[in-house]
Formats: C-alpha cells, structure tokens, sequence
C-alpha cells in the first residue's frame, strides 16, 4: 500500500532531575497517497514532536513508521518540510533556495532552472528570483519555503504551523495557495496548526490531539478542503457545518485545557 | 588641571555655538521629528560638528600648550620664560656690614649657543654675578665665588631683592624665582608658564617633521615602512595561522561530542590568559626571533578564532540543518552549504576581535624586544628621549588598528551581506 503508515508510535524519554515523559502514546496513522490531514492540539500535546518523529528527526521509543512501505529511519528527500519562519538560506537568493534540493541531487543545470521557474510561477515570486530571502515580506519568505519543498519533489510534505507567523490578511491568501498546490500536485500534506478554522478549512482528514501523553483524541473526515480547492475560502466557511465543527472541536480542546490547568492546580 | 578646565570649555563653549548655529537647520528626516529622544537610542545619532571640534579641539590642546607655530602666538598658553632677567641680592659679611649685587640670567633654549652677558663688577664686596639657564630648567648661581666676602669668612647671602632670606625660602624675581638652597646659594628656577616642555610633549609639526625625516630616512637601519611593515607582517601571518588551525578547532568543537570535550578545557582555560602574559615563556622557548613573535600572535588568534567558530555552529537555527537534511543533503553538504555560509558572520566578528588583539599584542611584543617593528621604533625613542618618535608612533599604531578594523568592516559587508539578517 503506497503512503504513510503509523503504528502504535510511543516515544517517552528521560529528564535530567531522574523524571520521565511521555510524549506520544501509541499513535496509530493510516495516510494514503495524496491525503491532506491537518493535525490540531492544545500546546504540549506532541504535535510537534511527532512531525519530528515522521521528519526522521527524532527516534521513536516504540512503534514503526513506513513510507511506501519503507522503514523511516531518518530525515531524507522524500519527506520534506516546511517551518514556521527562519528556515530558509538567507546566503542564498530566492532562486537558488528554491533549487536547493535538487542542486543537492546534482541535477543537471537547465533541468534545475526549469522546475526552479515553474515553482516560482506557481507561488508568484517570478519577479523576486534573484533577490535576498531576507528582502521578502514573511508571506513571500514562506511561498519561498513552500516552492523549496516542492523543488525537491517529496512524497510527503510535513508543515509545521507554515502560516502561524503571518498576518491574518495574509495567512488567507496563502491556505488558498497551499489547498492549490495539493490539488495540482497531489501530495501527501501532514499539516499542523493552532488555528482551528485552519484546521478544518486545510484538512481532509483532522485529528486532534490529546496531552500527557500525547494521543490522538478524535478524528475528522471533513468536505471543507475538497470545497476549497474551487470555492472562496470565505464561502466555505459561511457553510453551516462549518460553523458547527468549529464549536465542536474548540469546546473539545478548551475542555482539554482545563483540565490541563486543573491538573497542575491540584499537583501544586 | 588647566588644561582640563580649557578642554571642557571649549566643549560647553561648542556645544552652544553649534546649537545656535545650527538652529532651525538640518533635514527634517523621520528621526529629527521624534519627541522622546531621550532613553531612544535609535534617535541618538553622532553630531558631525560635535566630531570635528573635537579633533580639531585635540589638535589645538596640542599646539595651544606646546607653543606650536601652526597656531597664531596670541592663542598660546604662557610659554617658559625666555631672555635676559636680573635679581639683587644681598650679602652680610661677619662683620654684620651688608652690601648688594646684582645677578644677571640668561634663559635660552637648550642647547643653543649663548654668550654669557657682560657685566661690570661693580663695587662693595659683594660682585655682580652672571648665568645661563636652560628654559625650563634650573640652576644653583654661585653668587659669592666672585665676592671679597667669603663664604669661609661667615659672609651669606641673607636677602634676595631685598626680601630677607633663610635656607629654603622662595622669593619670586622676574622671569622665575629664587630658592636659598641648605648651603646658602640661591637656586635660580626659570619660570615655566603653562606650556609642556618638548621634552614631554613636542609640538605637532615638530613630530610631522620627524614623521617625514624618518620617513626619508629611516629609523635604527629601517625605514619607517619596514618598521610598519614588519609589524603587520607579524600580525597577518600570525592570526592567518590561527586562523587556519582555530576555524576547523572550533568547527569540530560545535559539532562533535568528543571534540568538544577535549578542547573545552584547553580553550576555556587559554582564553582569559592575556596573550602579554605568555611573552615570557615565548622568549625563554623561542627567543626574541621572528618565530617567537607569530606564535605568539597566532596563539592570541587562535583562541578568539575557535571560539568564533564553534558559536558561529552552535548559532545555526536548527530548522535550517532540518529543512537541508529533508531536501535530501548530504553531511558534507549541509557543512558546505549551511554550517559554513552560517557561521562566517560569527567568524568575522571574530577575526576583527582577533586583529585588534593581534595588533595590540604585536606592539606590546616589540616593546619587549624587536630590532624591528612598530613597538620597538617607540620603545627605543623613549630610552632616547625622542619623544617626538613615540608620539609619531602611538598615532601611528592608532592608524593603523583604525585601518585594519575599517577593513574587516568593510570585507564583512562585501562577503557576508546576510549578517543580522536571519
């Protein structure tokens, strides 16, 4: 079966004062080619930590990862990432960022030039190509990012809270570009978030998470991202089940976060 | 004191000259609409004026109180006196008959030539008398040597100008004063005014003039570049060495466990020992040669170099090492590629560090023992009195650290133009 399969994924590691944690338990995951699944949580809940884990970034201490049938056992290209901010090369210009992946591949120079121009098409920065990274507004440095990624050609695409530092005008335009480019592309989007109208509106598949451990609490199938991909985004989210999902799933975490609070109150 | 008084005058005196000048002038950029400026620091800015009195205001401290000639005489500090003085003193034989007589001084500058003044003996048994002074300077004047009343024969000097005298008392006469030394002779000291002897601090064009003639001429069998010379020589190659051996230390340091292990210790503990404090041991191992010099400034590099490195590593965002690996790079790669380009702003920082300290170390190397070199022109003048060379000296390894910073500077924004960009 070709995508990414999780199974009964626990990592728990120890602290220095002798304690220990557990990040993630037993997370189980099926994703076929060309899902897209937004993961939501309250903060510590180890959203974080198991896209590290699927980056190959960090170790499980129990379960087993395979991509296309594949033991994951560290970073490689056929899972790429896309950070919050900072992750780009600022020695480098917007093109040759772009190009990174496959310069790193030793791809031939004018099959590099072509995939680098049709990205930069895609993402709408044709006119930026040869300038600084850090000469870029923060949207523009993410589209930057996004068409790094896709440079490279990676089955899966992990995000990382992408749009989480940029305004909110901003952040609009680009969840339109981000539902663009899974549908053209067809990727396998793993993509986690604090927002939850993002969540839903990014999201075929949502899950959301639970803290100490760190579980998956409920899962979602959702319509909203297939809307998105030919409708307003803003259409969509006058839909009326959208409205009702929204509710749903911020009672569900503010429930989680109290009784967060509540726990340490009673532990203090 | 004095001058100190003077100097802050004239930066009060400046500051209001130039805020009334400058009243309703300047542009009416975004920054001179701020209110708050004070406690903004972005809204201080360097006065260009401010900048200019003061160099200049350097400059004329310099003549005003050396009685340069760049500078009209009226602008002058009170000078030395300089010329022809008398005072009268007068003499009591053992007979308790008292007579005067005249003493005629001669204050001229050092070493130039000077007949003493003719004078008539004049009568009584006390003699008039002569001398000659050196500005500055003093002299005991053996006014009874001449006169019939030996000092042998109870006769002393009891009043100068008239003022009564004892052993120890100053009596101030034109052009200086006069102290009754233990033994009774009065010890003529010129007066000195307010100005600096050259002695201490020569006047501005008299170390220009000494900067050209050993620039034509050269100073101890090498010219004034082969001094300067040899100095940077010293500097580059040292802290190219350090630099060589320090950036990959510092490397492996930010990116091994062992590594950073071993060295820690060594470079920790090597980085507060002052690179001064190891001349001894460089001399007493290497002698005073060539050698001993670039060790000693490559040791003085290499520590600053490799701790430069290693946090130019450890400052990598760890996001970008992460978006490098799942873009599919290499090791070799992501050193090439990110560690690298990331921690050169890191590394330049450092290298301006270490080539402050290099220079600063290589005169300080050089004053010790150099027969050649920056440090030794200024240490070898000052045994000799030259002062005008140390003077010309200091400014000039002032120059110089200012140029080589200045150059950093400015390789730094032409190679790295990413710095404090992330």
């Amino acid at each position: 079966m070709s995508g990414l399969s999780i199974d009964k994924l626990s990592m728990r590691f120890d602290l220095p004062n002798g304690g220990s944690v557990q990040a993630l338990k037993d997370i189980s995951l099926n994703l076929k080619a060309g899902e897209l699944m937004s993961v939501l949580g309250p903060s510590g809940c180890g959203k974080t930590t198991l896209l590290n884990i699927v980056a190959g970034f960090l170790a499980p201490t129990e379960g087993k990862m395979e991509l296309n049938e594949k033991q994951i056992s560290g970073p490689d290209a056929d899972r790429g990432m896309v950070f919050q901010q900072g992750a780009l090369f600022e020695w480098m210009s917007v093109r040759e960022n772009v190009g990174f992946g496959p310069s790193m591949k030793r791809m031939p120079k004018a099959d590099k030039a072509e995939i680098v121009d049709h990205l930069l098409d895609v993402v709408g920065l044709q006119d930026f190509k040869e300038k600084a990274v850090y000469e870029l507004s923060g949207g523009m440095q993410q589209r930057v990012a996004l068409a790094r990624c896709l440079a490279n050609d990676p089955d899966v695409i992990l995000m990382d809270e992408p749009l989480g530092a940029l305004d909110a005008l901003t952040r609009e335009k680009m969840q339109g570009l981000v539902l663009k480019l899974w549908k053209e592309t067809g990727k396998t989007i793993i993509l986690i978030t604090h927002s939850v109208e993002e969540a839903l509106l990014l999201g075929e598949r949502l899950i959301v998470m639970a803290p100490r451990p760190g579980r998956i609490h409920k899962e979602y199938r959702l319509p909203f991202a297939e809307m998105g991909v030919d409708a307003d985004l803003r259409e969509v989210k006058k839909h009326p089940d959208f409205a009702v999902k929204r509710e749903e799933i911020l009672e569900m975490i503010w429930d989680m976060e109290e009784e967060i609070m509540g726990r340490t109150e009673e532990s203090k | 004191m004095i001058p100190l008084i003077l100097y802050v005058a004239i930066f009060v005196a400046a500051f209001f000259v130039v805020r009334m000048v400058s009243e309703g002038r300047g542009t009416k950029d975004y920054i001179s609409l701020k209110t708050v400026t004070f406690g903004d620091e972005s809204a201080v800015r360097p006065n260009r004026a401010a900048s200019i009195i003061s160099v200049l205001s350097i400059f004329f401290m310099w003549a005003t109180f050396t009685g340069s000639t760049l500078i009209p005489s009226f602008l002058h500090m009170p000078g030395p006196f300089e010329g022809t003085t008398t005072f009268n003193y007068t003499v009591e034989n053992a007979a308790g008959e008292q007579d005067d007589a005249t003493v005629t001084v001669l204050v001229r500058p050092q070493g130039e030539d000077a007949v003493k003044p003719e004078v008539e003996a004049g009568d009584g048994f006390a003699k008039n008398d002569t001398a000659i002074v050196n500005k500055w300077g003093t002299k005991v004047i053996v006014v009874q040597g001449n006169d019939d009343a030996k000092k042998a024969d109870g006769a002393k000097v009891v009043a100068i100008n008239g003022e009564p005298v004892v052993a120890r008392t100053t009596v101030v006469v034109d052009g200086g004063s006069v102290t009754l030394t233990d033994k009774g002779t009065p010890n003529f000291k010129a007066k000195t005014g307010w100005q600096m002897a050259p002695l201490y601090l020569p006047p501005p064009e008299k170390v220009w003039a000494r900067t050209l003639e050993i620039a034509n001429e050269g100073y101890r069998n090498f010219s004034l570049w082969e001094h300067v010379g040899y100095s940077l020589f010293r500097v580059v190659v040292g802290f190219l060495f350090g630099a060589i051996i320090g950036i990959p230390l510092g490397y492996a340091m930010g990116l091994s466990n062992w590594f950073r292990g071993w060295f820690d210790p060594i470079v920790e503990f090597m980085r507060p020992v002052p690179p001064l404090a190891l001349i001894p041991l460089i001399i007493i191992w290497f002698g005073i040669g060539e050698t001993g010099k670039i060790i000693l400034l490559f040791l003085a590099a290499l520590w600053i170099m490799a701790i430069a490195a290693r946090s130019g590593v450890s400052g990598v965002n760890i996001a970008k090492v992460h978006a490098a690996y799942s873009l599919g790079a290499s090791k070799p790669q992501i050193m090439r590629h990110v560690i690298i380009p990331n921690s050169l702003p890191e590394i330049f920082t450092g290298a301006r560090v270490a080539m402050g300290v290099c220079w600063g170390t290589v005169v300080a190397a050089e004053l010790v023992a150099a027969s050649q070199g920056a440090g030794m022109m200024i240490m070898v003048a000052a045994k000799f009195q030259q002062t005008d060379i140390v003077v010309m000296g200091i400014i000039m390894i002032g120059v110089i650290g200012f140029g080589i910073d200045l150059l950093m500077r400015w390789a730094e924004k032409i190679l790295v133009p990413w710095k404090g960009k992330s």
